[in-house]
């Protein structure tokens, strides 16, 4: 297997988002803007790279039987730093996330990764899937949320896009326009994926 | 007074702040489990039972253990002879998640001790629950909102039962889905999404009841 690889993996093939669908809840409850988004999607990939970097190097002392409160308990101190650094250093961004950050302990991206793949390989693969899959379930909060604050408010991360006369569809920042908008955007690349396999099938 | 306030948080933890539809909490048993009624209907009731129990005993370690104050238990035995008593509320997160995953495994063994019938209708669902963040979300919730125990429980079983009705409701829909003619990218997840949107639209009418 290639470094590269099991970066870009978590990116598109193994989306977390839109193809594994893990981690939802905070998917749609912080994608009502774009800063939220991004302050979700970078305090995401800190903790899973951190946690997959310290799983995969101990892994080897830790009794199968107890793994999962271990991993646990690693993740939730990483969640707990990520709590005190933004309550610090970002009170607006903090209070605007307020329940969604401690919950990132039970987020089943994390877990899963931990499970499936960091207790199985080495320390720098961990780190790189993290990423990879840390950036995809950015990407994907991201694009929710870029849709969402576009239609539902005209803007893209407080800058004004669609000018002054437009008249915000409120409903994408309530939380109806988030299932919509999720559900949508699961069923257009669903769509996309399958177009792809047809071309792929036609040309072989 | 008590008993308005207790009524306030019942019919707005159900239906105007549904867990599921406007707090966003539990999603993946709301879509993964949502298959069949029946199972809707076992998960919704391991749900509200475990979510009771998490909010009265998370609440209880969280007043008695870890907010320093004069009723923190650890201060009054060990430490009361050095001064203040030490702030360990930083440890909330750490502490809830593991007294629910332990909770959770105890009430399995007790159930199956106690009952193997109802352990054999609810078993299978009560170690999904541990990751469930609906629970750890209605501990949380509880102490930031500053509930006293019997507020905490009252919302804790009401969250839960709101749950349930969320997830009972989309069950009901999605066994009828099943013989609807829909474009095949959208079968599954997506629909079920889209579904959930117009429920939460139906739901937002809720907010507009004023109480209390």
């Amino acid at each position: 297997m290639s470094a590269g690889k099991e970066f870009i993996k978590g990116v598109y093939k193994e989306n977390p988002v839109f193809r594994l669908m893990l981690g939802l809840c905070p998917t749609l409850a912080t994608s009502s803007s774009v800063n939220n988004a991004v302050g979700m999607g970078a305090s995401v990939i800190f903790v899973l790279v951190c946690s997959n970097f310290i799983i995969s190097l101990i892994n080897r002392w830790v009794h199968p039987k107890i793994r999962i409160p271990i991993f646990i308990m690693i993740i939730a101190t990483f969640v707990t730093i990520v709590d005190l650094v933004m309550a610090g250093f970002f009170p607006a961004l903090h209070k605007s996330l307020g329940l969604f950050i401690p919950l990132i302990v039970v987020n089943c991206i994390i877990l899963g990764r931990a499970e499936a793949f960091a207790s199985k390989h080495g320390s720098i693969y961990s780190i790189l899937d993290g990423l990879g899959m840390g950036f995809g379930f950015m990407l994907a909060i991201v694009i929710i949320a870029t849709f969402r604050e576009i239609l539902g408010n005209g803007t893209w991360l407080g800058l004004s896009v669609l000018g002054k006369n437009y008249q915000p569809a409120l409903l994408m920042i309530l939380p109806p326009g988030a299932f919509l908008m999720i559900g949508i955007l699961i069923g257009f690349f669903n769509w996309f994926e399958h177009r792809r396999t047809i071309s792929r099938s036609s040309q072989t | 007074m008590e008993i308005q306030s207790l009524l306030i948080i019942t019919i707005s933890a159900i239906f105007i702040s549904n867990f599921v539809l406007s707090r966003f909490l539990g999603l993946c048993p709301y879509i993964g489990v949502s298959n069949q009624l029946d199972s809707a209907i076992g998960m919704g009731m391991a749900v509200i039972f475990v979510m009771s129990l998490a909010s009265v005993v998370t609440w209880t370690i969280y007043n008695f253990f870890l907010i320093p104050s004069d009723s923190n238990l650890l201060f009054r035995i060990f430490m009361h002879s050095q001064g203040s008593p030490p702030d360990l509320s930083y440890l909330r997160t750490i502490t809830f998640i593991l007294v629910i995953a332990a909770l959770v495994q105890f009430v399995e063994m007790v159930i199956q001790k106690v009952s193997p019938g109802l352990y054999r209708s609810l078993g299978i669902y009560l170690p999904l629950i541990t990751t469930n963040c609906a629970v750890l979300g209605v501990s949380i919730l509880n102490i930031d909102s500053e509930y006293n125990f019997m507020q905490s429980l009252i919302n804790g079983f009401a969250s839960g039962i709101g749950f349930t009705l969320a997830l009972v409701l989309m069950a009901g829909l999605r066994e009828r889905l099943d013989f609807a003619n829909i474009p095949r990218a959208m079968k599954g997840a997506p629909i079920a999404f889209i579904m959930a949107g117009c429920m939460s639209l139906a739901f937002m009418g809720f907010s507009g009841l004023k109480i209390g």
